[in-house]
């Protein structure tokens, strides 16, 4: 595997670091009633959003999950009007008709998150299947969960797009848990990527926690999905550190979260890049302060725009001509 | 004028709109093969080619999301369900998906899709090959509903459909594709939202949908004479277009609303619903909204005919609002 460029690890680290700041920030905000309705938090999974949204042009498709704030971010740059969809105002994302579950920015390819699991999987196939049509060299991703693997959607999926060679990267990111139920408990066979070979579609398994082993991985898969070599999955093995909703309580196993504690990938691709000389105490304590002015900037500009004015917003949800 | 069959229209309009717009193209089960099982695509893929027609394993939920998400990033699908019922293997991906996308996103992003299906009952397939999915799709935001009764309604509606930038649920009536009707040549449209008198009539308006126009038409035939029916079919099922039916209402003063589905929640009683509110005091009977029993539709033809409206209980029910009301 070639190794990666010094501007883009640390490009990585940005994003890694930016993911999880706003994610802390975000519960915060939660708790204090600033950001309402069905919040799931990222924690623990930034690796994944930031190892593939960082292989991609802003052309290509995403379509997200339910725990779509590292997706959002990662593919779109944005995080002020992230936040500000968060709160429910008219300068989001979605202009406050969506919310954390439904963050649009189509010119930097962010399709939307999805409230059902298993829902975005045939829309990214439908990404994919208007790059081909098109003759782009364009490729969609569809992310989604271990919790995802038993809707039918994937099945029926995994089936459609090795038959018609669509340009889309599955990327099944196994947090361990499906809402509260751990994978043991749903999934009789736990081999996401033998199910997907099954099907016809070229897999491989990667960590996860490990942002550069995923986006190497990810890279590498782009470049064949441009060359039309047919769709390929991904399957990350990481770890949801929080519950898995801001509204749900969780039981988990004392002493489970910490064990996943040195498998931090922020704080694993940090202590790598300090090994390696590649950053210093004084860029991570540079890098820390500007994420934290940029997220006060967000809240800020959050906190400052308008809710959606019931008035101006139309009745029916068509389109006019 | 030429005469066309009913489901030689909507093959006509696919191949215009196709020739018009290179981001058209159609998907579904069968599609590409003999021009799918009821002939509707036939001479399509002979034309456009496999790029642009699109047969499909029977992956519902799969092909159908396939087409919102190409939708979504600047295609024109036009979907087709082999049958109406099939769709609810689909409805997280037809109404979560589809239907809300758009809004959900803001307006950020658009969703041209059209799913066409047929629906019918008189055939004796029994419940799972004979529903009427109108009113639940008339209940979600998100879709127009469009149900023509003619030729020349499915050739127009369905141009306007393909050229619409929301979701579109063209219902297609399977007994009526092979009705032969007059159908002009060249390029025209009938915009979504617009009814049309079928028959004027002074006594009584008929409101009906699909093939119910067809029966309405023959009630009117026979009650002529004794009592002067207007048929208004409404074409567009949603948007509705409330003005012509209430204007029609206002002429004579009463409404009977006629569709092949069960009535409960449904379009018939939603029509109803909607004239007592807005015309209340120029109705001289109380209306009435006759349908479909209650029931799963069942095979045999004895049972199938009984439990769907036929001309008969139009005639009955026509008399019925006339004389004491509903």
């Amino acid at each position: 595997m070639e190794s990666i460029d010094l501007h883009i690890k640390r490009e990585l680290l940005e994003y890694l670091v930016l993911i999880r700041r706003f994610e802390e920030r975000v519960k915060v905000l939660y708790h204090q009633g600033a950001i309402m309705g069905a919040i799931h938090l990222y924690i623990g999974q930034e690796a994944v959003a930031v190892g593939v949204c960082r292989s991609l042009r802003d052309e290509d498709t995403v379509f997200s999950t339910h725990r779509g704030h590292g997706h959002a971010i990662a593919k779109s740059g944005e995080v002020e009007r992230i936040m500000a969809e968060l709160m429910g105002r008219d300068e989001g994302l979605s202009r406050g008709h969506g919310g954390s579950m439904h963050l649009f920015e189509p010119p930097k390819g962010l399709m939307g998150g999805n409230g059902i699991v298993g829902g975005g999987i045939p829309l990214s196939l439908g990404g994919a299947f208007t790059a081909q049509y098109q003759g782009s060299d364009r490729i969609s991703v569809g992310f989604f969960s271990d919790g995802a693997v038993n809707q039918g959607t994937f099945a029926e999926c995994l089936n459609l797009a090795a038959l018609w060679k669509l340009p889309v990267l599955l990327v099944c990111e196994n947090n361990q848990y499906a809402a509260t139920t751990p994978v043991e408990r749903s999934t009789a066979v736990r081999d996401v990527v033998g199910r997907a070979r099954a099907f016809g579609v070229r897999a491989e398994k990667v960590d996860g926690n490990d942002v550069e082993a995923v986006f190497q991985a990810a890279t590498a898969a782009v470049a064949a999905l441009r060359q039309s070599q047919g769709p390929r999955l991904l399957e990350c093995e990481t770890y949801r550190v929080e519950p898995h909703c801001g509204i749900i309580p969780d039981e988990r196993t004392p002493g489970e979260r910490e064990l996943w504690n040195p498998r931090d990938p922020v704080s694993l691709f940090v202590g790598r890049l300090v090994g390696e000389g590649a950053i210093s105490a004084s860029d991570l304590e540079a890098l820390e302060r500007r994420v934290r002015e940029r997220l006060d900037r967000a809240v800020e500009f959050g906190a400052r725009s308008p809710w959606p004015d019931p008035q101006v917003d139309p009745h029916r949800t068509w389109v006019l001509q | 004028m030429r005469k066309i069959w009913y489901k030689t229209a909507i093959n006509e309009a696919m191949h215009e709109e196709m020739a018009r717009d290179e981001r058209v193209f159609l998907i579904g089960e069968d599609v590409d093969l003999f021009g799918g099982v009821f002939k509707i695509s036939r001479g399509l893929v002979e034309r456009f080619g496999a790029r642009r027609v699109r047969g499909t394993p029977i992956s519902e939920s799969a092909f159908v999301g396939l087409a919102a998400g190409a939708a979504m990033t600047g295609l024109r699908p036009i979907v087709e369900m082999m049958y109406i019922d099939f769709a609810l293997v689909a409805m997280d991906q037809l109404i979560n998906q589809a239907a809300s996308t758009s809004y959900m996103s803001g307006g950020r992003v658009r969703l041209p899709l059209v799913v066409r299906g047929q629906y019918g009952t008189g055939t004796s397939e029994a419940a799972q090959h004979s529903r009427n999915f109108e009113s639940w799709f008339i209940n979600t935001p998100g879709y127009k509903v469009v149900m023509p009764s003619t030729a020349y309604d499915a050739k127009g509606l369905l141009k306007s459909a393909i050229r619409d930038e929301n979701p579109v649920l063209y219902l297609e009536n399977r007994v009526l594709y092979t009705h032969k009707e007059e159908v002009p040549e060249g390029e025209w449209l009938v915009p979504l939202g617009s009814a049309e008198v079928k028959r004027a009539g002074a006594d009584i308006t008929v409101v009906a949908t699909g093939y119910a126009v067809h029966k309405a038409l023959s009630a009117a035939e026979q009650l002529a004479g004794r009592v002067d029916v207007e048929v208004l079919d409404p074409r567009t099922l949603d948007p509705l277009d409330l003005p012509a039916v209430l204007s029609s209402v206002r002429k004579t003063a009463n409404l009977l609303v006629v569709q092949e589905a069960p009535v409960q929640c449904s379009f018939a009683s939603e029509v109803v619903r909607l004239v007592v509110q807005e015309a209340f005091r120029d109705l001289e009977h109380p209306p009435l909204a006759l349908g479909a029993a209650d029931v799963p539709v069942p095979f045999s033809p004895a049972l199938e005919r009984a439990v769907i409206p036929q001309v008969e209980d139009i005639v009955a029910a026509v008399q019925r609002v006339l004389e004491k009301g509903a």
